[in-house]
């Protein structure tokens, strides 16, 4: 480009209009597009309502007298000796075959279960991005092992060694928590490598590697922030499969034990009462569905924020319905050739 | 021949993996304190001396390379010794018991998961953004979000149980042998077998979507358009080759999650297989059997894993068999 050229171009350019364009980091925009996605939004407020009544068991069961594995062997057992059903004698979600507050075990149980799913994550996406990074950016022998490894806890059948660590050690909830980390950091790992490959052959990675960067400093601070999309959708993810192995744990009898309330263990004791007592069953397994079904919504909106192409399927939907509306038949057709083909079969 | 050469070298890994996975099993168990397995064993009344004598009768006396080698020579010959509870049975002839009742959840959930997963999720992507695909995206989710066991539960509370009070008994729980004929044993594995498809294909049918749409926008499928195939021919035969390689692969890695599916939905019809029973040993520190089936499981999966490299060179002719 010759220099006048570019004189041409500074000229157009100062005299392009005034509208200044803002410069929106990634995350911004991310986060607008995550706002405009009705579903992700409302399972974000699900989550939060979640969190707030699980950190806020303690005072519902001041208030309602009910400590979480506190016995009414007079109010809570009906004459028959059977749990009572909800709305009698202030058990709001009725009461198990001891008698006891379902409605402040479902809310105690929320607290183990958030508890596993996020520490679990945080524990498994820590370790999974270092081996991944590790594997991906050095290559050769430590990726051969690493990789190896991987695959292998990937393929394990996880469920019969976390229940054989957990007679080991026996069941705690410590040991539930390095278990689900132990069998969750390999998913991330898998999918942090892969990107650590390709990406370590780009140019600004040999700039870097030529100004004297350190393997560190290139794996941390210049491929890490371009894989942290796929890490978020991954971590998400992660909670509320962690929170359905932790019941899955506690509900084989593996995992928190009675008396503390977990949702799992709640249902393995609805096992033998659910033809005479439906809500110990339905309530637990509701508070369990509500909240797998909301991170599980909550991480495909993030997934779909994070995708650039998102924004121009928004804007070209909203384009097209409007020259439909003004009734251009060539604008339909020019519009199919130039939106992106997300729709696959219909737009090709 | 390039086939046999990869068998040959994939059963011989295969074997060293095994071998790996009994030793870890094997000391993993042996960290525990023999006392408290013989004293278990004993009951609570036991004495000291009945205790030393359990301990010498289970042979947890000797030393540990000792015992560890004759837990190898037994394996070897398929003799996984004599279980420490059920009064002392051989481990194989709870294997011969529970084998069969594994298998057929195995294999009908497996059926059933395939199909409905692959072919709903192939639907669905050739009817993107229909009401048929919004549907099943809603479908899919909730499978996703839903643990096994409360599946399991619900369809008991509420499908087997109504179905048994108004007369209609032919859905039972349990194992019935296929001995007494097709129909009461589908009927005691139809509940057992949809807990277990409908966890799995969720994820299948969300996969195979997605893969299915990515292809379909590839450009030799517009090559296939504009030579004027039909859409049944560039789907079912260009399209659905390349976009089921994604699907076979996670197959491979979700092997260990379905046996994890499997032990659940056994302990929760009581249908009594390896995985029901895998529970009960591990709880009761039953180590001949626990490692037997922790073999058996690994061995199922290393197995599987090769039939999925095998199934990869059949799907897509540029993926070469080494």
């Amino acid at each position: 480009m010759s220099l006048s050229e570019l004189e041409f171009q500074a000229q157009t350019l100062g005299a392009a209009p005034a509208q200044a364009i803002e410069g929106r980091s990634q995350w911004r925009l991310t986060w607008a597009r995550l706002r405009r996605d009705k579903m992700a939004v409302a399972s974000m407020i699900v989550i939060i309502v979640i969190a707030i009544l699980a950190l806020l068991a303690p005072v519902f069961a001041s208030l309602l007298h009910h400590g979480p594995n506190q016995v009414f062997p007079n109010s809570g057992l009906s004459s028959t000796g059977g749990p009572v059903s909800p709305g009698t004698n202030g058990f709001y979600f009725g009461t198990d075959e001891l008698g006891r507050d379902l409605l402040v075990r479902v809310l105690y149980g929320a607290r183990i279960s958030l508890f596993v799913g996020i520490t679990t994550t945080a524990i498994a996406t820590v370790a999974g991005v270092a081996v991944g990074l590790i594997s991906g950016f050095f290559g050769g022998l430590v990726d051969a092992v690493l990789a190896r490894f991987i695959d292998t806890v990937l393929a394990f059948p996880f469920l019969v060694l976390a229940l054989s660590l957990a007679v080991v050690f026996g069941p705690s909830l410590t040991i539930v928590i390095a278990v689900i980390s132990f069998f969750s950091w390999a998913a991330i790992s898998r999918i942090v490598r892969g990107q650590a490959l390709s990406l370590k052959e780009n140019q600004y990675i040999e700039a870097a590697r030529s100004l004297g960067a350190s393997p560190w400093r290139i794996m941390f601070i210049d491929i890490l922030p371009n894989i942290m999309a796929p890490v978020l959708v991954l971590a998400t993810l992660s909670i509320p499969a962690a929170i359905v192995f932790e019941a899955t744990l506690s509900f084989l009898g593996l995992g928190v034990q009675p008396p503390t309330a977990s949702w799992g263990n709640i249902l393995a004791g609805a096992q033998s009462y659910y033809q005479i007592a439906w809500w110990y069953l339905v309530f637990p397994a509701g508070a369990l569905l509500i909240t797998t079904l909301a991170f599980n919504l909550l991480g495909d909106g993030v997934r779909d924020a994070l995708d650039p192409r998102t924004e121009r399927i928004f804007a070209a939907r909203k384009k097209r319905r409007r020259r439909i509306w003004a009734g251009g038949p060539a604008a339909v057709g020019i519009e199919s050739l130039v939106a992106p083909s997300t729709d696959g079969p219909e737009e090709a | 021949m390039a086939m046999t050469r990869f068998l040959i070298r994939r059963i011989l890994s295969g074997i060293v993996v095994l071998w790996i996975v009994g030793t870890c099993a094997f000391f993993l168990f042996f960290a525990r304190n023999p006392d408290i397995v013989a004293r278990s064993l004993a009951g609570r009344a036991a004495t000291g001396a009945i205790i030393n004598e359990v301990k010498r009768n289970l042979g947890l006396t000797q030393p540990i390379m000792v015992q560890y080698w004759q837990f190898l020579d037994r394996t070897v010959h398929l003799n996984f010794g004599l279980s420490y509870y059920n009064g002392g049975i051989p481990v194989s002839s709870i294997l011969d018991r529970d084998i069969p009742r594994t298998a057929s959840v195995v294999v009908g959930g497996v059926v059933l998961w395939t199909i409905v997963g692959i072919s709903v999720g192939v639907l669905s992507a050739t009817r993107a953004r229909t009401l048929f695909d919004r549907f099943s995206t809603v479908g899919v989710l909730a499978g996703i979000s839903m643990p096994t066991f409360v599946l399991g539960e619900l369809l008991l509370a509420y499908i087997y149980v109504p179905l048994n009070t108004h007369g209609i008994g032919w859905i039972t729980t349990g194992y019935v042998g296929l001995s007494q004929g097709i129909v009461p044993w589908a009927g005691a594995m139809i509940l057992p077998w949809i807990t277990l498809a409908t966890v799995q294909a969720a994820v299948y049918t969300r996969l195979s979507r997605g893969s299915l749409l990515d292809t379909l926008g590839e450009d030799y499928i517009r090559t296939a358009r504009a030579k004027g195939l039909t859409e049944r021919r560039i789907i079912y035969r260009h399209a659905m080759r390349a976009a089921l390689t994604p699907v076979v692969s996670q197959f491979g890695i979700d092997v260990g999650a379905f046996l994890g599916g499997v032990l659940v939905v056994e302990s929760v019809f009581g249908i009594g297989g390896l995985g029901e029973d895998a529970v009960t040993a591990v709880s009761n520190g039953d180590l001949p059997t626990i490692i037997a089936f922790v073999l058996i499981a690994s061995a199922f999966v290393v197995a599987a894993n090769i039939i999925v490299d095998m199934l990869y060179a059949v799907l897509d002719p540029r993926v070469r068999i080494t």
